[in-house]
């Protein structure tokens, strides 16, 4: 039997191996260690939510507390990484990209580019995202798709604590720059993870479950929304085949379409808002590649085009569940023309 | 009769070093009113921001500067690409949007690099830079080179927020962190005397716990004099220094500015306080460069900025085959 830590130790054990095993990886962020110029405890929390918790005292100078300053200290991980460094910034929630976004999409994302080839950014800026922590309209949004827009950039969204390891530390590896996004609801979701460190390649999507009837691509945390939904649909005789694309830039097209050429059906579960989406994104795939094998029409099942609600009612709707999946399913499987 | 010349004019700058420095401020200026005479010509395609009558600045900081270091620019970015040894004729190309320009023609004029230099790009946001900047000079501080990081920026970019965090972090961090405020009196069309809620950008410094000083823009001696007590502080440790530089830009905000927000103080400048003419007059005046010397550095740039033209002007532009290239290391 594998062992079993949970989303949350898996990301902090992809740091501390990489830190281990390159000098040049540094940590740095809002708390990160937490305390610094205070009274208690400098390692007191870790980051917001302790991920990087134990990693100031084991890397001494290498975990770096930043005040609250994310235009700063993002631009200042973008530049360290311009001039050898390989730095992991967590810019806290996904939702405060706003204040540092230049830097991301103007700076580091078009150097390459700008600069006709000449430029290596390999930073990694971590961030969480997503809802279901009743933390409300500016804690909560799932905007992986923002920087799935933007060329230059790379963008994962880990479904599992294994899927997390391991692409983190490809992510540390890669000479571009990558946003890394957590779902803070995950933190303590647990899975088998190895202990030695593995890799997780980009732009290769993971066959979640096989299945002929139906398939399901899915983002993130609503990779195991699907599942519970294909145990359901399976057990009404209907096999859904889940894909979990792993990273949305680069996506793997080839997967996908491979899957809704065997299905003939597609449903896309996404936890962003449903215009401009992943949802969006590869519902127009299919339907101009595999256009020809499609049975009905595709399913997206997105939160609404609103804010993130607070309430637990209201947040409870929001976001996609195994109902809504299901239904969307059964909608494409009992499509007639 | 060396004790009947007056003080030399800098100390630590031998005739070499001035020659070199002279060198720089000539090829900023020719290189910079070639491109308005050319720009003039519809031949050159886009936004074009010059930085002559500024030349000190770039030259008077970047003299001290060395491969460990790095400087980030603005998007009136020519004089510090120069200074910090970008080539001259892979510039000229850039500009003109050629194959062979410093960035293979994807950059243009804001955006011309090397990072082979430590030159992190002339920059189209204004405040771009100065975080960048802390993350080079982090990089120089970890790695442990002596290595310093220079932001130039705008007094437009001194309001900037990115540029304001960039100043308190540097300081929180003690970073070997140098902020060259290049104050040219307009932001655009907007004087810097409306637009700076201080007396002066430097007067912000105290703000950050970091020593604040004003130079006169024109004088390379000054610019010389206070960039190097910033950066051998910073390289000692001691952490970032703020320093204003106060000059007027010779052209418009942009080539094609009509500059009717301003009176003629160009005419003034050029006349009475021009940084190649005054650094002219007292190394000749101290005896420690000829009049001829100078004039056959300036023949020799002359030339270079013309071969830099004509290749230019010959040089292919990119091709379709080049459109989706340079995005990523991998994909």
């Amino acid at each position: 039997m594998a062992r079993t830590i949970s989303y949350r130790e898996a990301i902090n054990e992809a740091l501390a191996q990489e830190m281990e095993r390159d000098s040049s990886v540094i940590v740095m962020g809002e708390d990160n260690a937490g305390g610094a110029g205070s009274p208690g405890d400098d390692d007191a929390w870790g980051g917001v939510l302790g991920v990087t918790k134990g990693l100031y005292h084991r890397f001494p100078g290498r975990v770096l507390d930043t005040p609250i300053t994310e235009s700063a200290f993002i631009g200042a991980a973008i530049g360290a990484a311009t001039r050898g460094m390989r730095p992991v910034a967590e810019l806290m929630f996904i939702d405060f990209m706003g204040v540092c976004f230049d830097q991301i999409f103007n700076q580091a994302a078009k150097f390459r580019y700008m600069f006709g080839g000449k430029a290596e950014t390999p930073v990694v800026i971590r961030t969480m995202y997503g809802a279901g922590l009743r933390a409300a309209a500016q804690h909560s949004q799932a905007l992986y798709p923002v920087f799935t827009h933007i060329p230059g950039l790379k963008v994962v969204v880990p479904s599992s604590p294994y899927e997390a390891k391991g692409l983190l530390i490809q992510s540390i590896r890669d000479n571009d720059p990558v946003i890394f996004c957590e779902h803070k609801a995950m933190y303590d979701t647990s899975g088998e993870v190895p202990e030695d460190s593995y890799t997780i390649p980009f732009g290769e999507a993971n066959v979640v479950r096989d299945g002929d009837d139906v398939t399901i691509v899915a983002i993130g945390r609503m990779v195991s929304v699907a599942e519970q939904a294909a145990a359901e649909l399976a057990s009404a005789g209907v096999e859904a085949e889940i894909l979990d694309p792993r990273t949305t830039s680069p996506l793997d097209t080839d997967t996908i379409l491979e899957s809704v050429e065997n299905t003939g059906r597609l449903v896309v579960v996404d936890e962003s808002t449903p215009r401009c989406n992943l949802a969006t994104d590869i519902s127009a795939l299919v339907a101009k590649e595999a256009f020809g094998s499609l049975r009905a029409p595709i399913e997206m099942v997105t939160a609404p085009h609103t804010p993130v609600p607070f309430a637990d009612t209201l947040e409870d709707l929001y976001i996609p569940d195994p109902q809504r999946v299901v239904n969307a399913a059964k909608a494409v499987m009992e499509w007639k023309r | 009769m060396t004790d009947t010349l007056p003080t030399p004019a800098a100390p630590g700058l031998d005739a070499d070093a001035l020659l070199d420095a002279y060198r720089m401020m000539r090829t900023i200026r020719a290189f910079e009113e070639r491109v308005h005479d050319e720009f003039a010509t519809g031949e050159i395609p886009g936004f074009v921001h010059l930085y002559a009558g500024e030349e000190a600045s770039a030259t008077g900081v970047c003299m001290h500067l060395d491969d460990r270091d790095s400087i980030a620019s603005t998007h009136r970015g020519h004089g510090h690409c120069i200074a910090k040894g970008v080539d001259v004729k892979a510039m000229m190309a850039e500009i003109y949007g050629r194959r062979t320009g410093s960035c293979h023609g994807k950059g243009g004029s804001m955006h011309i690099a090397d990072l082979s230099k430590g030159m992190l790009g002339a920059n189209g946001i204004v405040g771009g830079g100065p975080p960048l900047i802390c993350g080079t000079a982090l990089a120089a501080k970890q790695q442990g080179t002596g290595g310093v990081g220079v932001a130039f920026f705008g007094d437009g970019a001194s309001n900037q927020g990115t540029t304001l965090e960039a100043m308190n972090l540097a300081s929180v961090w003690n970073l070997p962190a140098i902020f060259v405020a290049e104050n040219n009196g307009y932001a655009e069309a907007t004087s810097s005397t409306w637009s700076v809620s201080a007396d002066n950008i430097a007067d912000r410094a105290a703000g950050f716990g970091m020593p604040g000083v004003i130079v006169d823009g024109f004088d390379f001696f000054a610019v010389y004099e206070a960039a190097g007590e910033a950066i051998r502080r910073a390289r000692e440790g001691g952490g970032p220094t703020l320093i204003e530089v106060k000059f007027t830009r010779y052209f418009g905000h942009f080539e094609g500015d009509q500059q009717t927000y301003r009176a003629d103080e160009v005419a003034q400048a050029r006349d009475r306080l021009d940084c190649l003419k005054r650094f002219r007059a007292r190394v000749t005046e101290t005896g420690q460069l000829e009049d001829s010397t100078l004039d056959s550095v300036d023949t020799q740039v002359a030339d270079l900025i013309d071969a830099a033209v004509a290749e230019a002007k010959a040089a292919p532009k990119p091709t379709a085959d080049d459109l989706e290239t340079d995005v990523y290391v991998s994909y």
